[in-house]
């Protein structure tokens, strides 16, 4: 058993309001407000509040702890941040470190629509906020058979779900990334139609484990692990967790998604962990574990990547390996 | 070095040249250098560039630069400079007829045993780092993914070109025989590139950059033999003609 369920919620520590605020926006704000001298530096803060961006690498707080988080030590940061798949940025996977450094994330909104009652347009700071952030220590595996640990930071995205209210006819969510040429300017030589897309059964969008994911490591997503808001789905292979999102659309149909449409042979819509279907081109019965030793260490794979206990039920009587 | 290049094998590229003579207009107008390059000044140094990758992985190994997961870095180094350095060596030929320096085939070796030492460099990595001598998982690899098929067999295709490169072994073999087996780097080089392009996910512009490459190389040599043999042929036929002349 490698989650802990004990439902405990732990102290965590508080950020000052000070660091938690941007720390150029919290100057200009100084800057605008010297003619007005009856203004502290605090009320400056509470009139920015409705334009205050977070921007990358700043602390997340106060942080409630997960019982979904496994028990095992996280992946060294530097390689959490160093090591990515995020093709508008590039195909190495050292290139989206280098060329997502001038990503602009602020302003942004996520357009959440389609089958819903209650259609809306988020700002990033107000999802950010909608309830209190959590951290989880998940297991990330990637359908090239390597696998990190990350905390990453967020809620549930049934959460925003049910904000927007889901019709009955809701039965897929599709989700959309951004894609502007003219910030990925390698996104033509991705070999993959973009904008991404993604998407999931809406009993799948609903479980809990399905983190809607603002931060990781204490701090905010840095641009090149999906800023501002990304999905995390720990139990599917890592390409379904899409970055940099900017539409959750309910449908009464499957969503077409990115990989499936590069090539439907080798990834399915439901891309679940699953150590007993290989991929065609290499098996997964192992992983590799980038835990920061040298070579990382090979691990045996495991069914819906250790989640069975959460997800499993969803898949009842399904062909696993007819719907990979 | 000397024995390689007075084989009979090495010296039909020389005859063939008269009966080619004009054939290639792109043939450059230097004189040949043989005579004044020393290969025992020139070799150390192009053995110890070739060293450079290797050198280079090891000091990114030493500071801690070679990423999140060294395994894969170090497969794609290996892997990619097996690949450039079987382009290098496919490149002496062509490369000697153009230029026509014919001391440029005396790397050739060198440049080959380099492309094999590099292949067994990645092979190694994935026998040991990536399987961990796991022998089911990597029989099971060969049988059933076509990219590890076509990596294998470019492996194994070069072994003997290795085993076969000393002087002996050719004078032992006879030029002929030994430069038929050679010719076995032609399909090591294109298993190598299919072998990358199967790999990669999505952006195949290096597996189709080593494709053009290899493609070009091998290329000139189909051209380079069609010529030859038109005009063989027709010197055949004026030999033959010639012949019934004078009788």
């Amino acid at each position: 058993m490698l989650i802990k369920r004990t439902g405990d919620i732990p102290n965590s520590e508080v950020t000052p309001q000070s660091v938690y605020m941007n720390r150029r926006k919290f100057l200009a704000g100084v800057a605008a407000a010297t003619g007005a001298a009856t203004l502290g530096a605090r009320s400056v803060s509470d009139w920015l509040e409705p334009a205050r961006v977070l921007a990358e690498g700043t602390k997340l707080g106060p942080l409630v702890k997960s019982p979904f988080s496994a028990d095992e030590p996280p992946t060294p940061s530097k390689d959490v941040e160093h090591y990515n798949n995020y093709y508008e940025f590039g195909t190495d996977k050292s290139d989206p470190a280098r060329n997502a450094t001038k990503f602009v994330t602020s302003p942004w909104s996520v357009s959440v629509e389609g089958e819903v009652n209650k259609p809306r347009n988020f700002d990033i700071e107000e999802l950010r906020k909608l309830v209190p952030l959590e951290e989880r220590i998940y297991r990330h595996r990637c359908v090239e058979a390597w696998s990190i640990v990350v905390p990453w930071i967020g809620y549930s995205f049934s959460v925003l779900a049910k904000l927007v209210d889901p019709k009955p006819t809701a039965k897929f969510v599709a989700f959309q990334s951004y894609y502007d040429i003219k910030q990925m300017p390698l996104g033509p030589r991705a070999g993959i139609a973009l904008p991404y897309v993604e998407g999931l059964r809406i009993d799948e969008a609903m479980s809990p484990l399905a983190l809607l994911t603002f931060g990781m490591y204490g701090e905010t997503l840095p641009n090149q692990d999906g800023a501002p808001v990304r999905m995390v789905l720990p139990w599917k292979y890592g390409f379904k967790s899409i970055k940099s999102m900017v539409k959750v659309r309910f449908t009464q149909n499957m969503p077409p998604t990115t990989w499936n449409i590069a090539d439907a042979h080798e990834y399915g819509f439901y891309s679940n962990v699953n150590p007993q279907v290989d991929h065609p081109r290499w098996s997964q019965a192992t992983e590799r574990r980038l835990d920061g030793s040298f070579f990382g260490k090979r691990i045996k794979t495991l069914m819906f990547n250790g989640y069975g206990d959460q997800v499993a039920s969803m898949y009842n009587g399904m062909d696993l390996r007819k719907y990979y | 070095m000397a024995t390689a290049i007075k084989s009979p094998a090495c010296t039909t590229g020389w005859t063939c040249e008269n009966i080619t003579k004009g054939a290639f207009r792109l043939r450059s107008n230097m004189k040949d250098l043989s005579r004044h390059i020393n290969m025992r000044w020139l070799k150390p140094p192009i053995f110890l560039a070739c060293l450079a990758p290797l050198a280079h992985l090891v000091w990114m190994g030493f500071h801690d630069e070679l990423g999140a997961n060294p395994v894969e870095y170090i497969t794609h180094s290996t892997g990619t400079w097996t690949l450039v350095g079987l382009c290098v060596t496919l490149a002496m030929t062509p490369l000697r007829r153009i230029l026509k320096q014919n001391w440029l085939i005396r790397l050739r070796r060198m440049f080959g045993l380099f492309a094999f030492f590099y292949v067994s460099l990645h092979f190694t990595t994935w026998v040991w780092l990536y399987s961990g001598f796991d022998v089911h998982a990597m029989i099971a690899d060969v049988y059933k993914r076509p990219f590890i098929t076509a990596g294998f067999t470019a492996f194994v295709l070069l072994t003997p070109l290795a085993a076969t490169s000393t002087s002996g072994m050719i004078r032992r073999l006879g030029g002929r025989r030994w430069q038929m087996l050679h010719r076995l780097i032609y399909i090591s080089a294109i298993a190598g590139v299919i072998h990358y392009y199967w790999l990669v996910k999505s952006d195949e512009t290096v597996p189709l950059r080593f494709a053009a490459v290899v493609a070009v190389l091998l290329g000139y040599r189909a051209i380079h033999y069609a010529l030859q043999r038109r005009q063989q042929v027709a010197a055949a036929k004026r030999a033959g003609r010639e012949s019934v002349f004078s009788s």
